[in-house]
């Protein structure tokens, strides 16, 4: 099997709303990650490209309609969909362009406008819900996290101050992220006090809707090798997605991430993921989502995650540090491209090149991790710095 | 290069209509025979699942919610392709190729029947700045591209009409077919306009139907039940998608497509002795062999008159109905059931190598090639592998 390096990424700001066309956002992302890897557009053979609902943006077939912004015009193209987990699954999308032997490179791309979405994008989520048992009560996402939230914290006995820690450090780390769109220093007191919106979610404990786009350079080792002296290696990829009747599963852990993290991590060799991980980026769409995911992860014990947040080992100058970036929650959360910035993020620590959200423990091993539709779909990617595969 | 079997066809009959079934119904049990076929159990035999789908012709957002249990795919390693059938088939050899997946399988359906205006859903895919302010029919983009084709090219109008008669004549003899019909010619010029020079008979029927395909690799393709059939090449690419820009003559993204697959297979489209290419629309069948290199529209009447080996022997998308992105996987389990030497009354005689291609339809320049070969037909020549 070929091995899979990244030799650039490009992210645009993350916003509320932005101006430009998910075709600009993602020529953007596309244009920045070509330009740090001191590539053109001519060196690229294939695109991956990620996008979730086309209710947000009310386009059919977005893909489509993307192609040319996303560098595809007279190109190989597919794009990959499972919900809030497609920008991590990117990874592995554009992983097997090249390990097939296919394509020596190919450009990955996450790009999501959400605010096409009058007046607010969570209505795109009203129609996701199975047609005849759910639509008609009216659920949304809100609503259904709640409950999974409320079954996390009932099952391990957690305190909504411990959760609320995800969502300070969270938006506190975005405050170095130049993307950013929610970069603030909060306290616990101020999440707890937000509003309430489907209790025991508040405001503070979810992410915002968000515009943007965000790419990688996928390439073969030959390829990486006239570019750059300092590649990083994609050494794993996992994906699983369990069963659409979510109301007949404990919702307190996620297995299907389990699934997909066992996955890559037999990919990439990594036995013991506490020891071998050096930092994490969790999706955290949620403030208990990261530690849920964490858990699933096998970064820790079931409940553990909590323990580990009070601790400060999590925090960018602890042991294991999580969503150095500002995740989802601070960074801003555009579904596909977030998954994409979790894979920058990667892609930057392991260069050394984070500035200031640079984590503390030379990472050698890192993983990233997304998850989505009806709290069913868990995707993974492991990468590494230079050296040999173990 | 590793080599990649499709092992394993399994699919409903296209009906018009098909209220006593649900699409889930529908996806169980094509699934069900593709993996009798195959010999596979898929709760432990198949590494991935993949679903070819688009949620406004579902009428669900994220579908991929909805697409695990029916396959056997819960809590395994399932994903959505948002594009066509046969680039959800690539997508699974590119999975096979990597050595991480041995056996994947590839689902894609239509239940166009139960949408409500699938004019408005096809609108929907026009730019929404440039284009969809004008709120014409998505159909009418195809008369222009037919009337520039033709203006453009030695292709007649008699031309096009014949390949409608053709296709339907050829459904009769296939069981799978919802529009098999005995017509001529010059029935298909005088039914009524579509959007001149279109005709109402030139645009193939709305079917629903479901459609599975299980690949797998060399190693294991050999140790299954299903007679394996080789996946010489494979190919796709895009065009444009804007209307403003294109060329409206050619249709490059089959023929970009197809580079690349003869290019990985090391032999030409006129290798093959059956094709399977998207006729959408009837001119559609005659502009996609011009751009695959099967022949030139000047010559395409000499060809279909038993010069050149048969085109659309199913009976197409014109004979069979349309069945959305399910559409190529038809096409390929066809190309299958040829190469195999099951394909009943429509069997052409000793088809060994078959070229399947797909288009995505109005207004998309998104085409996918595939080349196969049947197990009989000896090694492939030495391809140069892939594109890269």
């Amino acid at each position: 099997m070929r091995r899979v390096c990244v030799i650039g990424a490009g992210i645009t700001k993350f916003v509320r709303r932005a101006k430009e066309t998910g075709k600009e956002l993602s020529f953007e992302a596309a244009r920045m990650a070509l330009d740090s890897a001191g590539m053109e557009l001519a060196d690229i053979q294939s695109v991956a490209e990620g996008t979730a609902p086309d209710a947000f943006d009310g386009l059919h077939m977005k893909a489509e309609y993307l192609s040319d912004g996303s560098g595809a015009f007279c190109r190989p193209y597919t794009r990959s969909y499972v919900g809030g987990g497609t920008g991590v699954f990117l990874g592995a999308h554009g992983w097997w362009h090249v390990a097939s032997g296919m394509f020596d490179t190919c450009l990955v791309i996450g790009e999501e406008k959400m605010s096409s979405c009058f007046p607010h994008p969570q209505g795109a989520f009203l129609t996701i819900f199975d047609n005849f048992t759910e639509r008609p009560l009216g659920p949304n996402l809100v609503w259904i996290f709640a409950l999974e939230m409320n079954r996390y914290m009932t099952r391990h006995n957690i305190k909504k101050e411990d959760v609320a820690l995800v969502s300070v450090k969270n938006h506190g780390n975005a405050l170095d992220h130049p993307s950013a769109q929610l970069g603030m220093k909060i306290t616990v007191d101020d999440v707890l006090r937000s509003e309430v919106l489907a209790y025991p979610v508040q405001r503070l404990d979810i992410s915002p809707t968000s515009d943007g786009a965000a790419a990688l350079i996928f390439c073969t080792e030959d390829v990486a090798r006239k570019y750059t002296d300092d590649p990083v290696f994609v050494d794993g990829v996992g994906w699983h997605l369990d069963t659409s009747y979510w109301t007949d599963r404990d919702l307190y852990y996620p297995k299907y991430v389990e699934k997909a993290a066992k996955m890559a991590y037999k990919m990439a060799r990594i036995d013991n993921p506490r020891k071998q991980i050096d930092f994490a980026e969790p999706y955290d769409p949620f403030d208990y989502k990261e530690l849920h995911h964490m858990e699933g992860l096998q970064l820790c014990g079931k409940g553990e995650a909590p323990v580990l947040t009070r601790e400060g080992v999590t925090q960018r100058d602890g042991d294991l540090p999580t969503c150095p970036s500002g995740g989802a929650l601070g960074v801003g959360n555009p579904i596909a491209a977030t998954g994409v910035m979790k894979l920058c993020e990667m892609f930057w620590q392991l260069r050394g090149e984070a500035g200031k959200r640079q984590v503390k423990n030379d990472p050698n091993t890192a993983v990233a991790q997304a998850w989505g539709d009806l709290m069913q779909v868990g995707t993974v990617v492991v990468m590494r710095r230079g050296g040999a595969r173990p | 290069m590793p080599r990649v079997a499709i092992v394993g066809i399994g699919r409903t009959p296209l009906r018009p209509l098909s209220s006593e079934t649900s699409y889930k119904e529908m996806m169980f049990e094509a699934a069900v025979r593709a993996y009798e076929d195959a010999g596979v159990e898929p709760r432990k035999d198949i590494g991935s699942f993949i679903g070819v789908s688009e949620d406004f012709w579902e009428g669900t957002s994220i579908f991929d919610e909805y697409v695990p249990d029916q396959l056997g795919g819960a809590l395994r390693p399932v994903c959505t392709i948002g594009n066509e059938g046969l680039h959800g088939v690539a997508t699974a050899a590119m999975q096979i190729m990597t050595g991480q997946v041995k056996i994947a399988a590839v689902e894609s359906h239509s239940k166009i029947s139960e949408v409500a205006r699938p004019l408005k859903v096809m609108q929907l895919a026009f730019d929404p700045i440039l284009n969809r302010p004008l709120d014409f029919n998505p159909h009418v983009v195809a008369g222009i591209e037919m009337a520039r084709f033709l203006g453009d090219s030695k292709a007649l109008r008699n031309d096009c009409a014949r390949v409608v008669a053709q296709n339907r004549a050829a459904g009769l003899d296939n069981p799978y077919a919802a529009y098999p019909a005995a017509i001529r010619a010059d029935e298909v010029l005088g039914s009524q306009d579509a959007f001149s020079p279109l005709k109402e008979l030139e645009i193939s029927g709305p079917a629903d139907g479901a459609v599975v395909v299980v690949l797998a690799s060399e190693e294991r393709a050999k140790g299954l039940r299903g007679e394996p059939v080789w996946l010489d090449g494979m190919g796709w690419a895009n065009d444009t998608p804007t209307l403003e820009a294109r060329d409206w003559s050619s249709a490059r993204y089959a023929k970009l497509a197809m580079a690349q697959a003869s290019k990985m297979a090391g032999y030409p489209a006129k290798k093959a002795d059956i094709f399977e290419i998207d006729d959408t629309y009837a001119y559609k069948e005659i502009q996609h062999a011009a751009a695959l290199g099967i022949c030139k529209p000047a010559d395409f009447r000499r060809f279909i008159d038993g010069n050149g080996p048969p085109i659309n022997p199913s009976g197409g998308s014109l004979g069979c109905g349309h069945i959305l992105d399910a559409t190529g996987l038809f096409k390929l389990a066809e190309a299958v059931e040829q190469l195999r030497g099951t394909a009943g009354r429509r069997q052409v005689k000793g088809a060994r190598r078959a070229l399947v291609q797909s288009w995505r339809g109005v207004p998309t320049t998104s085409g996918a090639v595939v080349m196969l070969s049947s197990n009989d037909a000896g090694p492939a020549p030495a391809g140069k592998g892939a594109i890269a």
